[in-house]
């Protein structure tokens, strides 16, 4: 799922009860349903490639490791770029069309690949499509909103998104069970939502109303909201963080191995996973609120320390898995967002976009590095052990990445 | 607006009634051809002749069922009965046939066939199904699981359970309840594993693998004393040949974790002896005759699928491996 480089957080008068409730505009709705399409087309891919990828096509799980880091780090090349291209030119919808079009022709893509060379350049495209549209569309998203409803606009947004992505590996899951190891129909009827997807963009969604606000910022400031003092200590904790992640594919594998299920259930633990993380998203945001978002950072981290543990201790039994598929949700629900919710009072208002794509640039490179680790590790010593071993090491991190965050999320405290 | 609807329309109208076209289609390709990839023919012309049987690894409509060729022509058509098993021995007209029931929630058993591949019993197995042997004249079986779906690649971490049972499915014994004899003193560690019998012509001798304290041990026991004594460190899944005197085993040596080397160890002189099969076999391998050791190896096929191959080697330690029976597995001899 790696939700955590997906979305903008919402700003801090999302939870403000007092707030007027009026209707987010058209386009915020719409762009949601294009994020829904987009979404079930990508979920329905992503939630078979581990298995696919390890025991259809043969790829070794070192070979594997790397088309995962892929996965989640390719993103990172060009989401500032995506953003910067559709401030510039002012033609954010044709950015972001750009990067949902590269992205759905992907998935016809998928038909003929066979090889890792292949299956290397469709996932590559595939993320440079995701991180090229992004930025754009958040950009769209908060031009067309009144400035007091942000929040509420990317709630909504997210909603949306979270649902297509709910969507999408039940119906990899149908698929799989009506026709066994029939992949490429998940790849045709995954192309079909995201031309469907593409099409509601092009044909619906209005471009930017107005022309690129006049509070531009310097150079000098976007700079220093990407590398600059405040940050430093932060982006220290994304990278160790993200290190330490094992990404889902992995994780969804080893439980694969030990419990032994058929392989059209394997998309299920997708599923799993984001109920847990759609019942806790809002609570857990709302606690990170209250009691600080560092506490909240690290206590997903605690979290995500049991779902290792659980992921690699054997089985008590067949809800054993559930339970690590709730942790894993846990963690997402305290994690996501909260890091973007920490960085933005760090950095000026206007520079806020370019913040947040440093921190998730971070997060999401130190995550390609962690998937390429883990793949080793599994080869060198097995999937338990290496999930022992990355727990032993996160919660070895903990202390740090703690100390790490704690003055950000005081700094941001005192001035709220 | 009308009109970009109507577009709208016409591309989610194209969309739908493409990708499910596509679906149907495959669909319907998917079905089992009734053919499978490689030739066929019937059983009653098989049975009837010494002949192998052994799980079908082809591509096409028979993979992973039961198949038989007769010894004369191993890579010749193969007849295959519409029984899946992802480990089998046959003797005396008794198979046995170990598989899982993938589900949600995977399950194992194992059946127990008659001559007539009809299912004379099924016997839920705790665990992940590793070995299994049926005794010459078919009046014992022995089933190796593991437990907690490890593997023993890694050793001390995994748990077996190996039951020798009568065709009837009744429990013989669980032979790890049995006394343990080491160096000649008993041995009562916790953390013993027993796997792979193999059966002696007495219906009541057996040799098979301990494992305990790090180390694997060949031992011989007896199902009336319910004792088993080592004999000898390093030696797993024993197959004894048909005369009684040699053990053929997967022997781990210097090798890396998780790699073995097959080797004949010889009862009367003592003697083992290193075979030409230079690759690592994780199996238990069979006596083709009292010359001759058969085994299976994975493979792949060309478009990346799993498959396996059973190879043959001569028990000397000479010669050279071959292949016996392409895309086969757990390959069993039969000399009605």
């Amino acid at each position: 799922m790696y939700v955590s480089v997906r979305d903008r957080p919402g700003s801090a008068t999302d939870t403000d009860p007092a707030r007027p409730v009026g209707r987010v505009a058209a386009t915020v709705f719409l762009l949601g349903v294009v994020s829904l399409l987009t979404d079930v087309s990508s979920e329905m891919v992503n939630a078979v490639l581990p298995l696919y990828l390890t025991a259809t096509m043969g790829m070794g799980l070192i070979a594997y490791g790397f088309v995962d880091g892929l996965y989640q780090g390719v993103s990172g090349l060009v989401r500032i770029a995506g953003g910067y291209l559709g401030d510039l030119r002012a033609q954010p919808k044709w950015i972001a069309t750009l990067g949902y079009g590269l992205s759905a022709v992907t998935r016809l893509a998928m038909l003929p690949a066979h090889g890792f060379a292949a299956i290397t350049g469709v996932v590559t495209a595939d993320r440079l499509g995701k991180g090229l549209r992004t930025a754009p569309r958040d950009a769209l998203i908060a031009d067309a909103t009144d400035p007091a409803m942000l929040g509420r606009a990317f709630g909504v947004h997210r909603t949306l998104d979270t649902v297509g992505a709910a969507i999408g590996p039940v119906l990899a899951f149908a698929l799989l069970w009506a026709v066994p190891g029939g992949y490429s129909s998940i790849w045709v009827v995954s192309f079909a939502f995201a031309v469907v997807g593409v099409a509601v963009l092009v044909l619906f969604v209005p471009n930017r109303r107005t022309a690129p606000a006049a509070n531009r910022v310097s150079g000098r400031e976007l700079v220093r909201a990407m590398v600059g003092r405040n940050m430093r200590r932060p982006l220290v904790a994304a990278a160790l963080l993200g290190l330490l992640t094992v990404g889902d594919g992995f994780l969804y594998l080893a439980l694969e191995r030990r419990d032994n299920f058929a392989a059209q259930w394997f998309p299920l633990l997708y599923v799993g996973t984001n109920v847990a993380y759609l019942i806790l998203a809002v609570p857990l945001g709302r606690l990170a609120d209250r009691f600080g978002r560092a506490r909240v950072l690290v206590g997903g981290h605690v979290v995500l320390v049991l779902v290792y543990l659980s992921g690699a201790l054997p089985a008590i039994g067949p809800l054993w898995t559930v339970v690590t598929l709730a942790l894993l949700g846990t963690f997402y629900a305290a994690t996501d967002g909260v890091l973007p919710a920490l960085i933005s009072p760090l950095v000026p208002a206007a520079a806020r976009g370019t913040g947040i794509a440093a921190a998730q640039t971070v997060q999401v490179f130190a995550r390609f590095a962690s998937s390429v680790a883990f793949g080793g590790l599994w080869v060198a010593m097995g999937p338990r052990n290496g999930l022992f071993l990355v727990a032993g090491l996160l919660a070895a991190a903990l202390p740090v990445a703690a100390w790490l965050v704690w003055p950000a999320d005081r700094a941001a405290r005192s001035a709220s | 607006m009308r009109l970009r609807l109507l577009i709208l329309g016409a591309i989610v109208a194209v969309a739908v009634l493409g990708a499910t076209g596509y679906v149907v289609y495959s669909s319907h390709r998917a079905t089992p051809a009734p053919t499978s990839s490689v030739a066929t023919t019937n059983v009653a012309s098989v049975v009837g002749v010494p002949h192998l049987v052994f799980r079908d690894t082809a591509l096409g409509s028979g993979y992973g069922q039961i198949a038989m060729v007769p010894l004369s022509d191993p890579s010749g058509p193969r007849a295959t009965v519409p029984h899946s098993c992802d480990r089998l021995d046959s003797k005396a007209g008794l198979t046995l046939c170990l598989h899982a029931n993938r589900g949600l929630v995977t399950t194992y058993s194992v059946d127990y066939l008659s001559p007539q591949w009809t299912v004379l019993h099924t016997v839920p197995l705790p665990g992940l199904p590793s070995r299994g042997r049926v005794s010459s004249d078919g009046t014992l079986t022995a089933t190796t699981t593991f437990v907690y779906g490890d593997s023993y690649n890694n050793p001390g971490q995994f748990s077996t359970r190996t039951v020798v049972a009568h065709p009837d499915g009744s429990t013989v014994a669980d032979i790890e309840s049995f006394r343990l004899l080491v160096d000649g003193r008993p041995n009562t560690a916790a953390d013993r594993n027993l796997w792979g019998v193999t059966f002696g012509s007495d219906d009541d001798t057996f040799y098979a693998t301990a494992a305990t304290g790090g180390k694997t041990y060949l031992v011989k026991g007896t199902l009336s004393g319910r004792t088993l004594t080592a004999l000898r460190t390093d030696v797993e899944c024993p197959s004894l040949s048909p005369d009684g005197t040699r053990i053929a085993f997967k022997r781990h040596g210097d090798l890396a974790h998780g790699q073995w080397h097959l080797a004949v160890y010889d009862l009367t002189t003592g003697k083992e002896t290193l075979l030409a099969e230079n690759r690592s076999v994780d199996d238990q391998v069979v006596w083709l005759d009292d010359h001759t050791i058969i085994y299976g190896i994975p493979a792949r096929t060309s478009s990346g699928a799993a498959s396996s191959d059973v190879w043959a080697v001569p028990a000397d330690g000479s010669g050279t491996p071959k292949i016996l029976v392409p895309d086969a597995w757990s390959p069993a001899v039969v000399r009605p």
